[in-house]
């Protein structure tokens, strides 16, 4: 008889259990933690960073040129916001993402889909939509210039020019989850190829799209401070930049904040819009 | 006869060369009838279905219902499929009025049409729920009266039943019967279950597999086909004839496959 291989994992006595899965609250994979752990991470996300500045400019000597303590960063947006002038570069920020990233989505989204229903039309714009994507809008900045002056437009072509393509690419990919046997049961049902399209697939993508969008609003936030940095009367970037000539750090941080909160909110936005509008879509 | 299938061939062009899945299939069906095509995976059975219900077409051979040519889809051969294909963002109602929506049925219309079939297939209480709300049998209600809305000449439906549990497989079954004996619709369904064949059927085309032909047409005669009908003896008999014949053809398949 031939004999079994011997194995260091048989002796059954000093291995009740085989299982190599420890039981584990923070380091379960593809799992939910308590909502308590996950309010006190978040906190400490946020909170731990706050605490290191405000420590290092209390008790380290660093000179505030360099690095403002949190009090002189509130102090600089209170008199920013005394002014009027935060509320206004605020403004023009909004104002300049707001009217390129709409024109841009108004735009990528029926072309998106286009390319994602129709085999044709991937086929004659997704080279030449791939190849655009890989080119940093800001290196387009010189040509804006060139063709459109320094006035507002070259701001939002830039924007338009960094958002529209990545747009259109990912409206795209979101068509492919829209399952063959759904279209097929709709032309099964009397519709046509428009019904399909206008009433199904459009439908069904509707989150996708939102997705999209929240992501590369993303990218229309940093490309119209890139827009400000260059040349602008007002906004955030303009900020940023005129307070660093002027070595005003506190002004600097005050900006660099509002950016990265208002980023944050529009983010929130955008995920709470999907979540409760779109209960369908969650798990399925 | 209603459906006629005459000496339908499809191949498909595919990176390992032109394959043939469906050969010389002929298959006459009467109105009024339930029948099964059972076959082992792979032999076609979907590619036979898709066939009749226009979604491509045959490379060789016609298919005709009440005597006219299939060309394309259309909503007098209504379809179930497997995997619960309903609008995931519209409710039972929504899902069971949209093909009359397509159609242009007005509102009023639409929606009495749809509760009605939703009574028949015995989902009117959940009419206001959304599909993933609703679990895999009660999906799959919702689909057969999505597609009995339209009034379909023959119901097609591609292992309907494959992803359900046993329990809720057997109570589909026996739905699908008294939905059948109320409203005389010919069915077509494709099964790889042996006893769901025998209990549904009036007559079971068994397909071989690469390539898919007909090899051979059982007629099921059971008296009954109440709950109690799976433990009778004529029951066992046809079921383990059609075990039989299954596991001779879908052997063959496999050495075929191997050579
Ligand atoms: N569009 C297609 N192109 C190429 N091969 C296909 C296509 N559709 C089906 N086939 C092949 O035909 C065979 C039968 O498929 P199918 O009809 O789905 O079988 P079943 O439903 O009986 O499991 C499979 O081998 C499959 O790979
Ligand atoms: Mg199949």
């Amino acid at each position: 008889m031939p004999q079994k291989p011997k194995s260091n994992l048989q002796d059954s006595s000093t291995q009740p259990n085989r299982s190599s899965l420890r039981p584990s609250v923070f380091w379960q994979l593809a799992e939910d933690i308590p909502p308590r752990l996950n309010w006190v991470l978040s906190g400490i996300s946020l909170g731990l960073p706050l605490i290191l500045w405000w420590g290092i400019t209390t008790f380290g000597s660093i000179d505030p040129k360099f690095l403002p303590s949190p009090s002189a960063v509130i102090i600089a947006a209170q008199r920013l916001w005394g002014a009027g002038e935060l509320q206004q570069d605020t403004i023009a920020s909004l104002w300049r993402v707001g009217v390129s990233f709409l024109l841009s989505a108004a735009l990528a989204i029926p072309v998106g889909i286009l390319m994602g229903s129709f085999a044709s039309i991937r086929a004659l714009l997704e080279p030449l939509f791939g190849l655009m994507r890989y080119m940093p809008a800001p290196a387009f900045i010189p040509l804006l210039i060139l063709y459109q002056g320094i006035d507002e437009a070259p701001k939002l072509s830039l924007i338009f020019i960094g958002t529209f393509f990545f747009n259109a690419l990912m409206v795209m990919d979101t068509v492919k989850f829209v399952s063959k046997d759904l279209i097929e049961a709709t032309y099964i049902l009397g519709g046509n190829r428009l019904q399909t399209l206008a009433m199904v697939i459009f439908p069904h993508v509707i989150p996708g799209i939102l997705d999209t969008c929240r992501i590369n609003l993303a990218s229309a936030w940093q490309l119209v401070i890139v827009a400000e940095l260059i040349a602008a009367t007002e906004g955030l970037g303009r900020r940023i930049s005129v307070a660093g000539r002027f070595l005003r750090t506190d002004e600097i941080f005050v900006g660099l904040i509002v950016i990265g909160a208002i980023g944050l909110i529009l983010d929130l936005l955008f995920q709470y819009v999907i979540r409760v509008c779109f209960k369908w879509s969650n798990n399925n | 006869m209603f459906v006629q299938i005459d000496n339908l061939s499809k191949q498909f062009d595919t990176q390992n060369g032109n394959i043939t899945v469906l050969k010389n299939i002929n298959i006459n069906i009467a109105e009024g009838e339930f029948v099964c095509v059972v076959g082992a995976s792979g032999s076609g059975k979907s590619t036979l279905l898709r066939q009749i219900a226009g979604l491509d077409t045959p490379s060789s051979g016609e298919i005709r219902i009440g005597g006219v040519p299939v060309k394309g889809p259309s909503p007098d051969r209504g379809m179930v499929f497997q995997n619960y294909t309903l609008y995931p963002w519209m409710n039972v109602q929504e899902n069971t009025e949209f093909g009359l929506k397509l159609q242009g049925v007005a509102k009023r219309e639409r929606r009495e049409r749809a509760s009605y079939y939703l009574d028949v297939v015995g989902l009117s209480d959940f009419a206001r729920s959304l599909p993933n709300q609703l679990s895999g049998g009660m999906k799959q209600r919702v689909a057969i009266a999505r597609a009995l809305v339209c009034e379909p000449k023959i119901l097609l439906m591609d292992e309907p039943f494959g992803a359900l549990d046993i329990h809720t497989k057997e109570s589909m079954h026996e739905f699908i019967i008294d939905l059948w004996q109320r409203t005389k619709i010919t069915i077509l369904s494709i099964t790889h279950d042996v006893e769901e064949a025998v209990f549904l059927s009036n007559r079971i085309f068994v397909l071989s597999s690469r390539p898919g032909t007909v090899k051979k047409e059982l007629t099921i005669n059971l008296a009954e086909r109440g709950a109690d009908a799976k433990r009778h003896a004529i029951f066992q008999d046809y079921r383990d004839e059609l075990m039989g014949l299954l596991r001779q053809y879908g052997a063959e398949g496999l050495v075929a496959a191997k050579i």
